[in-house]
């Protein structure tokens, strides 16, 4: 177990400054991957002074394991308030894990059109790739053990913060969670 | 959920799980806010540029109607197309003279194609609920079933979407009146409103209706009964009509459909009797001057069409839970 977890917030400022030099304000769109990913969006929408509405999405609907784990509970509506074709999007997560998440997001968003561009920023990665995807902005890497999850949580006043989960326990459990026939992640 | 709960209800499996819907009856008030929880993303999707998520890919759907209906029928069938399952329309005559039989017959046959859900619509009621019984029994619990419109039962479907287009405008199911008008005794629809609302905590449903078109018994279901319409619209939030099943009434049951529409039609007049923001609801098709006026129908306080776009969102809340449950 690491002795420090990383600090949420000052890893959003790092994002921050490394999107700034990387991207047109006027023509950049972001998506925020729900619950994390959109706290972060919401951060770097303020942050970067963008000009088009940051979106959210929701991916139960696209996840690989549907028919291993149901439908998740508390699916929450996707809301991309942009036009998607040929728009140049930057998905935002809080931790890339698998990759299996980023997969049914890309999948979800071209079901809304053809972007020229997607790109994919996350506060941290924390390795054990399952899919070929890799981050195009990460300010922070580390490894953890399979049994933990990173998990990013904000507070009353807004504040953003890491916390280590124990996986049992950070498992968006379907209906139940005693029916999961595959000893699952958070699908990250 | 206890297990016993779990196991007495033919609806869930030994999760809790939601594995058939058959009737609103019996489910806990928990699993309706589930699925009115889950229908809201879903009509999100119906408003993309691509109507789709892959949810039910290669699932196949069977619309088993042993009784007409194009619009329930299409709206399952635009439902589990949007999920990307593959659909079978059966539209299947009922005259053949040993229907016990044929159903579960029909039922064996479809198993053997590798059927993963029935969407089943028949005059009979309890007829889905024997389906899924027959599937259980015969080593097909993988096949889900949902009860489509059965008899004078059921049809739960079109309770949920009462309650998700309720839940939309009113927000609140606990500060509410609602009334429920018209014919009462051939309407499985009545049955799943009144189930529906007493489950989710409205603590006023009223049932309007002539002495001949009100089953015996109705008040134990928790309503009260209101043979005047005047009287029984007084500051309602929320106003359900029925559509009057003519083709279902035997002998004098009425004496016309003019004078039912003198007492039981919904016009602007009656309506001013509910509070000023009082929604108006229909499941459709409507009669236009026999249970409702065309005033009504088209005006402002009619929420009639967006019934049917919400009624797709909750089939496919529906089905993709049933179909993601164990």
């Amino acid at each position: 177990m690491p002795t420090s977890l990383p600090d949420a917030e000052a890893l959003c400022n790092a994002l921050a400054d490394t999107l700034r030099a990387h991207i047109d304000p006027a023509a950049t769109a972001l998506v925020g991957i729900h619950t994390g990913g959109v706290w972060v969006a919401e951060r770097l929408h303020a942050a970067l002074g963008l000009k088009i509405p940051a979106g959210s999405i929701d991916v139960s609907f696209y996840r690989d394991d549907y028919h291993q784990r149901g439908l998740h509970t508390n699916a929450k509506t996707s809301q991309i308030p942009f036009e998607v074709e040929g728009a140049h999007i930057i998905i935002v997560d809080d931790v890339l894990y698998t990759g299996r998440t980023i997969r049914a997001a890309m999948n979800e968003l071209f079901d809304y059109g053809r972007p020229a561009k997607i790109d994919l920023a996350v506060l941290a990665d924390r390795g054990s790739r399952e899919l070929p995807i890799a981050a195009t902005f990460c300010p922070h890497s580390l490894n953890l053990p399979d049994a933990q999850m990173l998990a990013l949580e904000r507070a009353a006043d807004g504040r953003l913060a890491f916390r280590l989960v124990a996986k049992e326990a950070a498992t968006e459990s379907p209906a139940t969670p005693s029916r999961a026939k595959r000893g699952g992640s958070g699908n990250k | 959920m206890s297990v016993l709960h779990a196991q007495q209800n033919p609806q869930l499996n030994r999760h809790g799980e939601l594995t058939h819907l058959l009737s609103i009856e019996g489910l806990p008030r928990e699993v309706l806010l589930r699925i009115l929880d889950t229908a809201a993303p879903f009509s999100e999707v119906s408003e993309r540029e691509v109507k789709k998520v892959p949810l039910l890919r290669g699932k196949s759907v069977f619309n088993l109607f042993f009784e007409n209906s194009t619009r329930t029928r299409t709206t399952f069938e635009i439902a589990a197309k949007r999920l990307s399952a593959d659909v079978i329309n059966l539209n299947i005559n009922t005259s053949s003279a040993n229907k016990g039989e044929t159903l579960l017959d029909t039922a064996d046959n479809l198993a053997a194609m590798q059927a993963d859900m029935f969407v089943v619509r028949h005059a009979s009621s309890g007829a889905p609920h024997l389906i899924a019984q027959h599937l259980g029994a015969t080593g097909h619990d993988h096949i889900h079933v949902v009860n489509a419109g059965d008899g004078r039962h059921a049809h739960p479907t079109q309770g949920l979407l009462d309650m998700y287009t309720i839940r939309h405008y009113k927000a609140d199911f606990t500060q509410l009146t609602v009334a429920i008008v018209g014919d009462v005794l051939h309407s499985r629809v009545a049955r799943s409103q009144i189930h529906a609302l007493t489950t989710l905590g409205v603590p006023e449903v009223r049932v309007i209706a002539p002495k001949t078109l009100l089953p015996t018994g109705v008040e134990r279901l928790g309503v009260r009964v209101f043979n005047d319409m005047r009287e029984g619209l007084r500051g309602v939030d929320v106003v359900m009509m029925l559509r009057l099943q003519s083709e279902r009434m035997q002998g004098a049951l009425l004496p016309s459909t003019q004078e039912f529409f003198k007492s039981y039609g919904l016009t602007p007049e009656k309506l001013a009797l509910a509070k000023p923001d009082a929604i108006v609801m229909h499941p459709g098709p409507m009669n236009r001057g026999v249970e409702i006026d065309s005033a009504v129908a088209d005006g402002g306080q009619a929420v009639i069409l967006p019934q049917v776009t919400f009624g797709i969102a909750v089939r496919m809340a529906v089905m993709a839970m049933l179909a993601g449950s164990g």
